[in-house]
């Protein structure tokens, strides 16, 4: 495998409500109230290589969103490094922590709050590439016309504003902005999670395009497990701000691990199934302020044992290349 | 791998000789709804038919825009204005529905049928406790002491697997998850044990677990009772595990329909099989999906003739005139003039 271009070393971020002054002065009584704190991602470790596809998967409140955004360096972890090519990102200085900045670029899920809406799309797509250096105020213009070209908008389009495109076309000018600074890595949150199916198609093919021209590497966030199947090379799993599982995405899809994957394969409904009895498992996903000891997913868990109440499970190999975080594999 | 998550996806039995002659809960024929705008009148559903039986599930697809939920307000009568009904018919247990009194449909409504919405707050009062809204949900309909009315909700609630039902009665819906907010709508709309009850999206917004869960219940809930079920979506792989048969709409009409096994299986209508190719499946991992091209046309602009001529793959001069729905064998029917053949089963 070709070296990292992102590595993740322990990284952990809690976000903390600071307690307000009515609650600081009940604690000068001691009253001995707490500081809300949630742990939304918790010492997480995976690399992304040169031109992989990384899927990151699990459901609402497990953290997949807080992590895309520590990779995008849009948010600080709270402990642990994200290393860009082998360097700590937090050690860069000056020009080469711009540089590495820009090299890593998001992409979000809703087109109309991440773009503004006063901005034409010639701004929206050509403002950063100026201001960085990448092109000159003379080139501008057509080099936003190359790059809306490139994601299969109508360069005419440019003066428009974002409420005058639809929602596939908002996808496309998302993606346009940020391949506009050159990156190498792009974090795709949720990116077409609004999009209606034949829509998403569209925009799917042109993630693979894009990737195979631009030589492209990606973390692509979503929930859902048939896009992330479809697109990734390896998919991670997470659960209440832990990552359960990571694999190879065909062993993944093939010989799940961790109960919780099992769970949630055996749940995606699929084109292919017939009509079924739906077999849920239990319980919904607890409070992410309150998450249970041990292993997180041990009371929904059908084969919990003592041990999962107790102790938090390492993610350990299991075969080359796929990791799971399970007591079940040390019994 | 432990036989509880091998997924127990056995296939339900499904009575094979659906008692067809029964006449159907709900007999939806050429109905159109249209908004009346200053750009002029806007249909948004044009000559849409389709019978929904006794116990039957049927999955009514669409991506944004393709009528399908302005078809489940209308049989509904909740269209508000500028909108109306403006032709056809929904009989529903023989009785005709379109221009029925207000007054009437009142009484139909969350008795014989129900509904149940995507955004479970659209059912739900967040200022009224649960006990209250279920209360008067059963007591606008029936005559009840209160405390048997309490005691329906409260058996209502652990049917649709709320654990300590009597404490959740007492709650809030702002102190419920989505999933547990869906799963007291379910409660409700199935409260009068209805005829016919149209899910618009209700599972869209949950986790996959959850919408298992819910997807469980509902299906459960629904064949003990007989109810008739309509789930309105774009997911088509939902409806491939839940429903019978499923209905495809296309810019305000039913472009196919059948058997939902056979349909997934071999569509028709072209547009049916761009969006199946275009659902991400274990079969095609890393392949270019099957893209439908351009998008769906907007309701107040469609293009003469076949709205989806302007996208498809087989369209030539003939689809200048707008197709008829043709009935195929198995059951089935395409509003297409080049539908794919059916490759004959041996």
């Amino acid at each position: 495998m070709s070296e990292p271009i992102i590595a993740l070393e322990h990284v952990s971020k809690r976000f903390v409500t600071p307690l307000d002054l009515a609650a600081q002065a009940a604690n000068l009584f001691g009253a001995g109230l707490r500081e809300v704190a949630v742990q939304a991602v918790d010492d997480v470790s995976f690399a992304v290589a040169e031109g992989e596809v990384v899927g990151l998967a699990g459901e609402s409140g497990c953290g997949k969103s807080t992590l895309g955004r520590i990779v995008a360096d849009i948010l600080p972890p709270s402990a642990g490094t994200v290393q860009f090519r082998g360097k700590p990102r937090d050690t860069l200085e000056g020009a080469a922590a711009r540089a590495a900045a820009l090299k890593v670029q998001m992409i979000f899920q809703d087109p109309m709050a991440s773009l503004n809406p006063r901005m034409r799309v010639a701004d929206i797509v050509g403002e950063a590439p100026v201001v960085h250096g990448i092109v000159t105020r003379a080139e501008r213009r057509d080099y936003v016309d190359s790059l809306l070209a490139r994601v299969g908008l109508d360069p005419r389009y440019a003066t428009r504003y974002p409420h005058q495109f639809s929602g596939g076309q908002r996808a496309r000018i998302g993606i346009a902005r940020a391949l506009a600074v050159k990156p190498d890595f792009i974090v795709c949150d949720e990116s077409v999670a609004a999009l209606d199916v034949s829509i998403q198609a569209q925009i799917l093919n042109l993630f693979m395009e894009l990737r195979r021209d631009l030589k492209l590497t990606y973390l692509f966030i979503s929930h859902d497990l048939g896009v992330v199947e479809h697109l990734s090379d390896r998919v991670v799993i997470m659960y209440l701000g832990r990552v359960v599982e990571i694999a190879p995405t065909e062993a993944l899809f093939r010989a799940p691990n961790h109960p919780y994957t099992r769970a949630l394969l055996a749940n995606v409904p699929r084109l292919e199934a017939k009509k079924q009895r739906f077999a849920p498992i239990a319980g919904e996903i607890p409070s992410p302020l309150d998450p249970p000891a041990g292993c997180h997913f041990h009371p929904r868990c059908p084969f919990a044992m003592a041990r999962c109440k107790a102790e938090a499970p390492a993610l350990t190999e299991i075969a080359p290349g796929h990791r799971s975080a399970c007591h079940l594999n040390a019994a | 791998m432990p036989a509880r998550f091998q997924a127990e996806w056995a296939p339900v039995s499904r009575p094979e000789s659906a008692p067809t002659h029964e006449s159907p809960v709900l007999a939806v024929t050429d109905l159109s709804t249209a908004f009346f705008t200053r750009h002029g009148a806007v249909r948004a559903v044009d000559g849409t038919s389709f019978t929904v039986a006794r116990g039957e599930v049927l999955g009514l697809v669409g991506e944004s825009g393709s009528g399908k939920t302005v078809t489940g307000f209308s049989i509904l009568g909740l269209v508000d204005p500028p909108g109306r009904i403006v032709g056809g018919s929904i009989r529903f247990l023989g009785e005709e529905l379109v221009g029925a009194s207000e007054e009437r449909l009142r009484r139909l409504r969350g008795a014989k049928i129900a509904m149940i919405f995507q955004d479970p707050m659209m059912t739900l009062n967040p200022v009224l406790r649960i006990d209250t809204q279920m209360i008067e949900a059963i007591t606008a309909h029936e005559r009840v002491s209160h405390r048997a009315a309490r005691e329906r909700a409260r058996a209502a609630l652990t049917a649709v697997g709320i654990a300590s039902p009597d404490e959740r009665l007492a709650a809030y819906p702002h102190q419920f998850s989505g999933g547990m907010r869906q799963r007291v709508a379910i409660a409700i709309a199935l409260l009068h044990r209805p005829a016919l009850l149209i899910a618009d999206e209700p599972t869209t917004a949950l986790d996959v677990t959850i919408q298992s869960q819910i997807l469980a219940e509902v299906q459960a809930l629904c064949a003990d009772s007989g109810t008739a079920l309509i789930w309105i979506t774009h997911d088509l792989a939902v409806v491939a595990g839940l429903a019978d048969r499923v209905a495809v709409m296309y810019a305000g009409r039913i472009v196919e329909e059948g058997p939902v096994d056979a349909v997934l299986a071999q569509p028709l209508h072209p547009y049916t099989r761009g969006l199946i190719g275009s659902v991400p499946s274990r079969n095609r991992r890393g392949a270019p999906l099957a893209q439908i091209p351009g998008m769906a046309p907007s309701p107040a602009a469609l293009p003469p003739g076949c709205a989806f001529a302007p996208r498809c793959p087989r369209a030539d001069a003939v689809c200048a005139t707008a197709p008829g729905m043709t009935g195929h064998p198995g059951n089935r029917a395409a509003r297409c003039w080049h539908p794919y053949a059916l490759e004959s089963a041996a």
